[in-house]
């Protein structure tokens, strides 16, 4: 084929309609957000514009780009447009290094290094952020700004060193390979579900969501470092903490739970399955994939309707003090596994022994953790309903 | 393999363009009413009380510090990490794990020296 078709028309072309159908997802997920959130807290949510509400999505742009925008007199005007540009461009890239379906058809692009730009691309968003606070000139945006960028730079810590687990097992930066991988063993979730564990809580706290929504504390900080933005440059902040929690729900995917693929050991759709049936495969993948996304993100609303905000300290803590020996003793672990029992082929087939000593490990791992929080401390003080207090 | 990352330069361009331009057309489009009390800070309702370009806490500063010791130390990991499967079938298995072991160590002693010395400790 034309190497111009290859390289630059087909990956346009393919990078719009992705670019389409992310940015519809992110504008629904705001609508979705809050009607989940009402039905949790036994309201409606919006649900006057359309069907169940449901044109919110049209109306919320449409609204953004009516609205002034107001530049403070005291701001940085050039550092000021550049906080919310920073954030949205790496947001916006990031979409076509990450595989929705089989290559070549559903990626825009397939690289050997796609998980390690990834990541260079999207802690490159705390910029932005910090950027935008100082810039507003304004006390509560510039704690916000400070605050997040703390935490994201704190969590990017333990959000990297999880990845390693997974990158010896597979051998590869290449999301493609990592997700085959994991059709032909196990989803990577069992062997590491401890670096799953701190992968999940680390995304959380990279995306300032609930309960490290600290840089947002409306509580504390007003509306933290967006408190002098409005209009479309707001919206874009909106954007792209929304499309990082996207990229993060795809990584996660991608990662520990098998991608487009939904196999153990190559049985059952593998992708060479999903290619065998042509189109329509790729598309089953897609769909497989984004059913698996709206999952997490699903994860993501329930956790802001359920769990309060954390301190700073508390928060400080639980990256530095936890979150990093965690993931160094992980690391430790699988080294050992790896490295005294590679993979052994009975009959022809592959019989991944070092993957299901890690999951046992794993699984003990967590049910001693569960049993030690659970179990009833010597001193823990009495519960007394309200409706007792009169009686004891 | 070069010419896979074309696209990812042409997104770069046009995800620029799509944000300038949508940023223009709210200038355009968006309302125009300014005021003197609209464009001051936002505090509370309050009148500007001091300067709010201030000093910073010493921590955050602190925090960005170790961030780099320890991310580097994620980067070093990653190409060890890639090669360490195929590398421990032959002989350089138990070689590649005590180089990284040795290093992780080294690191590991900063690291309770750093919370020895209340680095960690947001109080």
């Amino acid at each position: 084929m034309n190497p111009w078709m290859l390289y630059l028309v087909w990956p346009l072309i393919k990078f719009l309609i992705a670019f389409v159908i992310v940015q519809v997802i992110v504008a629904a997920m705001n609508w979705i957000e809050r009607r989940v959130l009402g039905l949790i807290q036994a309201r409606l949510g919006p649900n006057r514009v359309g069907p169940w509400g449901l044109l919110q999505i049209v109306a919320d742009p449409i609204k953004f780009l009516l609205k002034e925008d107001i530049v403070p007199s005291s701001a940085e005007k050039i550092a000021y447009f550049l906080g919310p540009m920073l954030p949205l461009v790496p947001a916006f890239i990031v979409f076509c290094l990450i595989p929705f379906g089989p290559p070549p058809t559903f990626a825009v692009t397939h690289t050997n290094v796609g998980l390690l730009l990834i990541l260079a691309l999207t802690s490159t968003g705390v910029y932005g952020i910090i950027l935008g606070g100082w810039a507003s000139n304004n006390k509560y945006s510039l704690m916000g700004g400070l605050r997040s960028a703390a935490q994201m730079v704190s969590y990017e810590v333990p959000f990297g060193l999880s990845i390693v687990g997974v990158l010896m097992l597979c051998g590869s930066l290449d999301l493609v390979h990592i997700i085959n991988y994991q059709a032909h063993h196990v989803w990577n979730v069992f062997p590491q579900l401890i670096a799953a564990f701190i992968f999940f809580v680390s995304m959380n706290a990279e995306n300032n969501r609930t309960p490290f929504d600290l840089p947002e504390a409306e509580s504390e900080l007003v509306a933290g470092y967006h408190t002098e933005y409005s209009a479309m440059k707001f919206a874009f902040f909106m954007l792209a903490e929304y499309s990082a929690m996207l990229v993060n729900c795809c990584l996660m995917v991608s990662l520990f739970l098998g991608g487009w693929t939904l196999a153990i050991g190559g049985y059952g759709l593998t992708t060479a399955t999903l290619k065998s049936m042509g189109f329509m495969g790729g598309l089953l993948g897609t769909v497989i994939f984004v059913v698996k996304v709206m999952t997490f993100m699903m994860i993501y609303i329930w956790f802001r309707a359920t769990f309060p905000r954390f301190r700073f300290d508390q928060l400080m803590d639980l990256g530095w003090k936890w979150m990093i020996p965690l993931a160094l003793i992980n690391i430790f672990v699988t080294g050992i596994v790896v490295l005294a029992a590679p993979e052994m082929i009975i009959n022809g087939s592959v019989v991944p022994v070092g993957e299901t000593i890690l999951a046992v490990a794993g699984a003990a791992t967590v049910a001693l953790t569960l049993f030690l929080i659970m179990k009833p401390r010597a001193h823990a003080p009495k519960v007394i309903h309200a409706s007792r207090v009169s009686e004891a | 393999m070069t010419h896979t990352f074309i696209p990812v330069l042409i997104m770069l361009i046009v995800a620029l363009g799509v944000g300038v331009v949508i940023l223009s057309l709210n200038r355009v489009v968006g309302r125009h009413q300014r005021n003197p009390s609209k464009a001051a800070p936002y505090e509370s309702g309050v009148p500007l009380l001091d300067t709010n370009r201030k000093r910073v806490n010493v921590r955050f500063y602190q925090i960005a510090m170790l961030f780099i010791l320890f991310d580097i130390e994620a980067a070093f990991l990653y190409p060890w990490a890639v090669i360490y499967r195929d590398a421990s079938h032959g002989n350089a298995g138990m070689f590649l794990f005590g180089e990284m072991l040795v290093f992780i160590l080294l690191l590991g002693v900063g690291y309770v020296y750093v919370w020895k010395k209340k680095a960690f400790d947001w109080k």
